[in-house]
């Protein structure tokens, strides 16, 4: 035991000794969840879009004006023909133009009906259907203003809740999203590079020789990264809470224990790819190349999982960071308690459990 | 220059001799590139619906079964209580909770108003705010079914106006996400291949103590970079093409644009992120330290880039950085060529910054390069 305090301690030195390191182990997260936390949002906001107003008559112009005062749009450009549209599409800025038919005003009032073209550009199809959704909002409300004198008759009225999230706010979606690829990747890229480094340098063999058993090695170099993780995992929620006003619902010591739990899992995940890389490089880009894109995508971190196709949705139940998302949201918006997430920490043991086996299994005492 | 052609070979043989790294350079991306492609979508489908109908009139009935025939909703579970359908969000289980209340038909036909209330799991507000709108779709001509139903029309004198709006989505009028996400996937993996490869591989020879050998023989330090980092060059390169052949072959992307001017914009773009790669391995002096440092600034770069959330939503202030992330202008020069088919003149400020971007990089790269420690 005392050998292998020994062991921890001296593993302890290499970190710290590493200023660099460190202070990117610690400046990293706080700098990608700020950033992110105030950055990243798929709401739209402030696109710009374009008028092409055939008629130039009083409705036309209180529309325009109602769209100028929301927040999703700001009118950048009037355009005079058909023929501006194409070029304007392809410099990028412009996201939408509105085609106002001729004679709008005198339309509306002869014939009760008048039309409006949203021509949207669709490469990013998301923007394309919001911006259209949303014009027609501001279209109904301006529809009903005008019909205010006819009494509408046998409404089924909603009165909708939006529970868990009020405000819509998308930073309740994003932090624990960031939280879970800050945690998983920092603690996996660490171990596995860590562990590897040794063998690389010819050094893991000189440890296998000494009187330390192969798993006190394992272990030992584990530990240190655990208490770092965890320290991030603690400086990660205190800033979501203070700065980005998350609540936290269920109970914190919860939240902890879930935490430690992941940590722990990429660790173990760590292991088993430095029981299949030889070298740093490939160690690294298995964490890198191999865990950065699907952890994205994959964890339902910003693209809902039960839109994607089924074969992706079996696919996305083996990414640890995706049980955990589902984890962390429950416990700070929904305030569950274990009761209703047993199962995903049970798959999360579950996990971290295969991934030890798998690594004890393929660790070789002996170098060739 | 002829040392120039013995570097770059050796630095070939040394990638292509370690059996384990090149799937990783090659399979890897390619996969990702086919599978996860799939998973971009910002699609709502499938919403879990489920109801509590404490009316059970046929009013309330021909109600949910207009959810039941809507292609959104995927399952409809019935609660008998609120406290079932509770903890069912909790557990999410269902994602919609609509509640129709006791003399929901009766309110209806003699206070000419129905009151229902709608709980929907809002944790993704985005897509609550989509959900949203589909309900009230549906609840909208429910309305009108009722209305040409039970009024006499003859009545009426004043006919409500009506301001239709005809939507027209140009470039991917079946809104496709694979169309918007491929182009956008494949600029990144190669990115983030060329950016670690060559972030990597320098500091690997200082971490080995072979640097020390390379920087006693009289090879120049300009021909020593230009021989590192042009293997990596040509790798991007190569990703690039077989990833567009997959688009093409797999996705069916269309490709309006010219294909040459693609590949002109990528080989300077590959120069700033090699650059990048360079400068990262002068100033570390391990790989670990390296690939934090290249990892950092990747996730940033990726999640900045307009890629997945749309730049205009950010606050101006980080509008600004993104102005200094590359695969940004990778990202916008992509989509515009392939799906557009913009020219040269339509890209030509990207481009402009782009090259830019490389002569900084590169000149800082070479400048703190050091052949004597």
């Amino acid at each position: 035991m005392k050998r292998f305090i020994g062991f921890v301690q001296k593993e302890f030195y290499h970190i710290f000794r590493d200023r660099r390191s460190l202070f990117i182990l610690f400046g990293m997260p706080v700098a990608q969840i700020m950033l992110f936390g105030f950055a990243i949002t798929n709401e739209i906001t402030n696109v710009d879009i374009a008028i092409l107003d055939h008629s130039k008559d009083t409705s036309t112009e209180e529309i325009i004006h109602k769209i100028s005062q929301s927040k999703h749009f700001t009118i950048k450009q009037i355009l005079d023909h058909e023929s501006d549209i194409e070029p304007v599409f392809k410099k990028g800025k412009i996201k939408a133009v509105l085609n106002f038919e001729k004679d709008f005003d005198r339309n509306l009032i002869k014939e009760k009906s008048a039309n409006i073209q949203i021509i949207t550009d669709a490469t990013d199809p998301n923007t394309a259907n919001s911006i259209t959704n949303y014009i027609n909002a501001i279209l109904q409300n301006y529809q009903q203003s005008k019909n205010k004198d006819i009494q509408l008759e046998y409404q089924v009225i909603p009165q909708t809740r939006m529970v868990y999230n009020q405000e819509l706010k998308s930073v309740f979606m994003f932090v624990p999203g960031v939280m879970t690829i800050i945690l998983m990747l920092v603690s996996a890229m660490m171990t596995s590079i860590s562990i590897t480094r040794e063998k690389e340098l010819g050094t893991m063999e000189i440890l296998l020789v000494s009187p330390i058993k192969p798993f006190q090695v394992i272990i030992g170099k584990v530990v240190p990264y655990i208490f770092l993780s965890i320290i991030n995992a603690i400086v990660i929620v205190i800033l979501s809470l203070f700065i980005f006003k998350m609540p936290v619902e269920g109970s914190m010591f919860l939240l902890a224990a879930e935490s430690v739990l992941f940590i722990i899992t990429s660790l173990a995940l760590g292991i088993l790819i430095s029981t299949i890389a030889d070298t740093q490089q490939s160690a690294m880009m298995i964490s890198l190349m191999g865990l950065m894109l699907p952890v994205i995508l994959l964890s339902g971190f910003i693209f809902p999982i039960a839109s994607m196709p089924k074969p992706l949705q079996i696919i996305s139940n083996i990414i640890p960071a995706k049980w955990f998302i589902i984890i962390i949201k429950g416990i700070m918006l929904k305030g569950v308690g274990l009761a209703y997430v047993w199962k995903e920490t049970l798959i999360l043991v579950g996990m971290t459990v295969f991934f030890i086996g798998v690594s004890i299994k393929k660790y070789k005492i002996r170098l060739e | 220059m002829r040392t120039i052609g013995y570097i770059i070979q050796k630095e070939f043989k040394q990638i292509f001799r370690n059996k384990g790294m090149l799937p990783i350079i090659f399979i890897l991306p390619i996969l990702q590139l086919v599978i996860l492609s799939n998973a971009a979508t910002y699609e709502v489908k499938n919403i879990k619906f489920s109801y509590i109908d404490s009316d059970r009139t046929s009013t309330s009935r021909a109600l949910i079964e207009k959810f039941n025939a809507s292609t959104y909703f995927d399952v409809l579970t019935v609660f008998p209580s609120q406290q079932q359908a509770h903890s069912a969000m909790l557990a999410g289980e269902v994602d919609v909770v609509l509640e129709i209340p006791n003399h929901f038909e009766r309110n209806l036909f003699t206070e000419k108003r129905g009151e229902l209330s709608i709980s929907i799991n809002a944790i993704d507000g985005a897509a609550a705010g989509v959900e949203n709108g589909y309900i009230n779709q549906i609840i909208q001509s429910f309305n009108q079914e009722i209305k040409m139903n039970f009024v006499d029309t003859s009545q009426k004198v004043v006919r409500p106006v009506l301001i239709s709006s005809t939507p027209s989505f140009w470039y991917n009028p079946t809104l496709d996400y694979k169309t918007f996400m491929v182009p956008g996937i494949l600029v990144l993996l190669v990115t983030m291949i060329t950016l670690f490869l060559s972030g990597m591989n320098i500091v690997r020879e200082k971490e080995m103590g072979t640097l020390e050998q390379m920087n006693v023989t009289p090879i120049r330090k300009s021909e020593f970079i230009i021989g590192k980092l042009f293997p990596f060059w040509v790798i991007g390169m190569g990703l690039l093409t077989i990833g567009l052949i997959l688009a093409k072959v797999i996705f069916n992307i269309p490709m309006l644009g010219s294909i040459v001017l693609l590949y002109f914009y990528t080989s300077i773009y590959l120069l700033v992120i090699l650059g990048m790669g360079l400068l990262i391995s002068n100033f570390t002096d391990t790989q670990q330290q390296a690939m934090f440092i290249a990892w950092f600034f990747v996730v940033i770069f990726i999640l900045m880039s307009g890629l997945f959330t749309p730049i205009e939503s950010m606050p101006k202030w980080a509008q600004i950085l993104t102005d200094f992330n590359p695969i940004k202008y990778f990202v916008e020069i992509v989509r515009m060529v392939l799906l557009k088919g913009a020219g040269f003149q339509e890209i030509l400020p990207q481009l402009l910054k782009t090259l830019a971007y490389a002569v900084i990089m590169n000149v800082l790269a070479v400048w703190s390069y050091k052949k004597v420690n």
